[in-house]
């Protein structure tokens, strides 16, 4: 099998060029690319900035004017009003957060789960046709959902399910089947299949070869599904609004900022900024330090191991 | 131990075993991908519509004929095109730039590509609501948000009306969107460059061929299956766009695409057989792009 891609990515091969001198022309062109990346840097990070900024304004003092500038004191009134809610701006996200957080930590560990066991047997206990149902699988993560959404609003509606924060939770767990067994299942082929003779040798059971040689290693395939599973569910809009038919009493972090900031408070720029920023800070904290994993979920999408 | 076995050959029970663990996931991969899909396709037959009390009754293609002379429908078509063609081309040139600032490796090189990775972490919902105020249309001595930005770094002349006007509306909409999915390109082009081996480069070099003739005629043929599959994840990431728009625009006629109509058709018309038949368009589009790649896919995989 080829390399790993993450460690692709990051492998910097900057090592084996440090120890010749550069000549003029090779200091213009290190200059050049330093420049670019910093103004590539700034257009990058521009958003967040704005974000951050404004939020550090207050309720009042937000304009289109000075989105740039900063902030002539610290004010964190737009915060709690974000967060708790006022007379005047009604919609706390603070509920909208911890539903999320409940239903996207379920639906993570369930997918994980099933996801490990489909992988183990599609990369090795491969039964007659399973290469077949396994692309089957694949398909199942790149339709555009509003193919089946109508049908499966009907389905919940029917089964009474869509009056709670589980209809998300099935839905992520069901779509997610495909990435997360794609995921393992590469991630099982790179374990050498030795290792699942030796067990075999000493007569141990698929599943005791399962419990006992492959689950122990599986712990970064874990982090892989998990992370991608939550990020994926805390950023998702269209289960979100089908599914919940933007009920306020099961408004998820997206579905409820979008109607924050798509309703009349459009006049609260800096608890909109303020919003969007807390709304983003749960997926931006789990980048900021599990972001080789995030990456490996990533990539996962485009099939490549 | 040293003994091979043919991991072929094993006995019928385990082979059963393997089937029996992973029958639940396929019975509902079955029944709510392609049970529902099925279901979808039915509706669309039909003149579904709980707008009107009229019994249900099957109407043949008609939802989809009648899409043809939908003016929305072709508008969102339209748009959806524009928009493909900009976010695709966009995000392609500045994911393989920073790919070509990044691959040789620089200093600092870990600090960048973290950054340039992170905006596919956040929601399109969340950026929406930070462009839906930056990209406002305000120009010259009223301009905020962008227009003013571009006046103060002396490109004032780029000032724009954004997603207001239908002339620049869906290039606005890509502005995020390229924002957001250039890192992407970045990782799977770093990836295709760095997995070259640098033999290479080193026979060229030693063949007299300047950087410039390196790139060109040794690297760059390298990277077509990497730009392939860049393709193929970015098409189908397009003509799904959903949330983006939503998240700017909400459901405005100058940025309405295929899904937002989709939305619209099922939501505030209440008109289940035409929203299904949109959906089912979507799906073929999409199905035209992805099934290809999945066959070549899966035959590469079986020689592995």
């Amino acid at each position: 099998m080829s390399k790993d891609i993450v460690d692709l990515i990051t492998a910097s091969p900057s090592a084996r060029n440090k120890k010749r001198k550069l000549n003029g022309k090779e200091k213009f062109w290190l200059i050049f690319r330093y420049v670019s990346l910093t103004f590539i840097w700034f257009l990058v990070v521009m958003p967040i900035y704005v974000m951050v900024i404004n939020s550090l304004k207050g309720v009042k003092n937000v304009y289109l004017t000075n989105a740039f500038k900063l902030p002539e004191k610290l004010d964190f009134s737009a915060w709690s009003v974000a967060w708790n809610g006022t007379d005047y701006f009604p919609q706390a996200i603070s509920d909208s957060m911890t539903r999320t957080l409940f239903f996207v930590i379920q639906s993570s560990i369930i997918s994980a789960i099933i996801g490990s066991i489909n992988g183990y047997v599609f990369a090795k206990w491969k039964f007659r046709g399973s290469n077949i149902i396994f692309t089957l699988f694949l398909f199942g993560m790149f339709i555009p959902y509003q193919a089946i959404m109508i049908p499966l609003v009907r389905l919940s509606t029917e089964v009474g399910i869509n009056k709670s924060i589980y209809v998300l939770v099935l839905a992520h767990v069901i779509y997610g089947i495909p990435i997360c067994t794609l995921i393992f299942r590469n991630y099982y082929e790179s374990i050498p299949n030795e290792l699942i003779e030796a067990g075999r040798v000493d007569k141990a059971s698929m599943i005791r070869i399962y419990r006992s040689i492959i689950l122990p290693l599986s712990i970064p395939a874990f982090v892989v599904v998990l992370i991608w599973q939550f990020t994926s569910a805390w950023n998702d809009f269209l289960f979100a609004i089908f599914l919940t038919g933007g009920s306020p009493k099961l408004s998820v972090a997206t579905t409820a900022l979008n109607f924050i900031t798509g309703s009349s408070n459009q006049i609260y720029y800096g608890v909109n900024m303020t919003a969007s920023l807390i709304v983003s800070l749960p997926t931006l904290v789990v980048y900021i330090f599990l972001g080789r994993y995030f990456l490996r979920g990533l990539l996962s999408g485009s099939l490549k191991g | 131990m040293s003994k091979q076995l043919n991991l072929n050959k094993r006995p019928i029970s385990s082979k059963i075993g393997g089937l029996l663990f992973v029958l639940p996931s396929i019975i509902t991969v079955i029944i709510f991908v392609y049970g529902l899909i099925l279901w979808s396709v039915n509706v669309s037959l039909t003149n579904q519509n709980s707008g009107t009390k009229k019994e249900t009754e099957y109407v043949g293609l008609k939802n989809y004929t009648d899409l043809i002379t939908d003016e929305r429908f072709t508008h969102s078509l339209g748009n959806l095109v524009k928009f493909t063609v900009v976010f695709i081309l966009g995000t392609l040139v500045t994911g393989f730039i920073m790919a070509l600032l990044l691959e040789k490796g620089i200093k600092g090189e870990g600090f960048f590509r973290s950054f340039y990775l992170y905006p596919m972490a956040i929601s399109f919902i969340a950026m929406g609501t930070v462009f839906n105020w930056l990209l406002n249309s305000a120009r010259d001595e009223e301009a905020g948000g962008l227009n003013l930005a571009l006046q103060k770094i002396g490109l004032g002349f780029l000032q724009n009306d954004w997603y207001v006007s239908q002339n620049g509306a869906m290039f606005s909409m890509a502005i995020p969107a390229i924002w957001q999915m250039s890192g992407y390109v970045l990782a799977l082009f770093l990836a295709g460059f760095r997995g070259i081996p640098d033999d290479m480069r080193e026979a060229a070099r030693v063949d007299g061929a300047s950087e410039a003739q390196i790139y060109r005629h040794v690297l760059f043929p390298q990277l077509t299956p990497t730009l392939l599959t860049i393709l193929i994840i970015l098409g189908h990431i397009s003509m799904k766009v959903f949330d983006l728009i939503i998240g700017i625009n909400g459901k405005s006629y100058v940025t309405q695409v295929v899904a937002v109509y989709m939305w619209e058709a099922t939501f505030d018309q209440r008109n289940y057989a035409k929203g299904t038949a949109i959906a089912i368009v979507l799906l073929i589009m999409i199905a035209i792009v992805v099934v290809p790649y999945l066959r070549y896919n899966s035959k590469q995989q079986a020689y592995r």
